[in-house]
């Protein structure tokens, strides 16, 4: 009748495989996320204000901005 | 294709009583020949519903059910498929067989936003009155100097891809 027979399928702990499977991935993926985030936003947002404020002159910011004319209180 | 061919066998074969069943969703499934209105439904989802597909039987159909009652080592291979095509309409394979509709519902949906567009841009012509002031060119320009000067976000924002020395973005 049949051709051949199947191999027995697994009949128990189904839901502890599915969630292992899914929270070792959950891990993975969320601890990726969190890696990458630090890696290729934080780290270079960190760096460019260092760079900004290595040299920053904050009088020599004020005039200018005194000379494009934007404040009414100050010259 | 396939399953109108495969219904009409099974119609002419084995002359089906009513349907009468209680399926999952109040989704009505009409094929070829058969009344539009049944209640049996089986989906992936819910693949096995509480009534049989057929209920009503004919004498021989009945026959077989009795004989369902014994010993199954008795039943021949056809009277086993007979038996599952009573009790339910369709095998795992056809219940769970792809369609062409999601081209139709791509489609509608596509031709839809097309028509949607034709309308906005009558509103556009007809309807829509003056753009204010604050979005003529000359006012945008005089609001993006006025940004720069006042170097707004100059670490990684605007300000910063502005070249103050040479007055133009930078590269």
């Amino acid at each position: 009748m049949t051709c051949g027979t199947l191999p027995k399928p697994q009949m128990c702990g189904l839901l502890a495989k599915c969630l292992q499977f899914h929270i070792v991935g959950a891990f993975i993926v969320s601890l990726g996320v969190a890696a990458f985030y630090k890696f290729a936003v934080a780290e270079p947002r960190k760096m460019a204000y260092a760079d900004f404020y290595r040299n920053y002159d904050s009088m020599k910011d004020f005039e200018e901005l005194g000379k494009a004319g934007i404040f009414q209180s100050a010259k | 294709m396939f399953s109108r061919a495969a219904w009409s066998l099974v119609l002419r074969n084995r002359r089906h009583g009513t349907r009468g069943s209680h399926g999952p969703g109040g989704i009505a499934r009409g094929e070829g020949k058969m009344p539009p209105y049944t209640n049996y439904y089986a989906q992936r989802s819910y693949p096995m519903p509480d009534e049989p597909f057929c209920t009503e039987l004919s004498a021989e159909q009945q026959a077989l059910k009795d004989k369902e009652k014994g010993s199954w080592t008795q039943l021949s291979h056809a009277e086993k498929v007979a038996l599952y095509r009573l009790q339910f309409h369709e095998t795992f394979a056809e219940m769970n067989r792809r369609s062409n509709e999601w081209k139709t519902v791509v489609g509608c949906v596509f031709f839809f936003c097309g028509f949607t567009a034709l309308l906005i841009w009558w509103q556009h012509v007809y309807v829509f009155p003056e753009k204010p002031i604050t979005l003529t060119d000359e006012w945008k320009a005089r609001q993006l100097q006025r940004i720069l000067d006042m170097k707004g976000n100059p670490v990684q924002g605007l300000a910063s891809c502005w070249d103050y020395e040479k007055k133009q973005w930078k590269k």
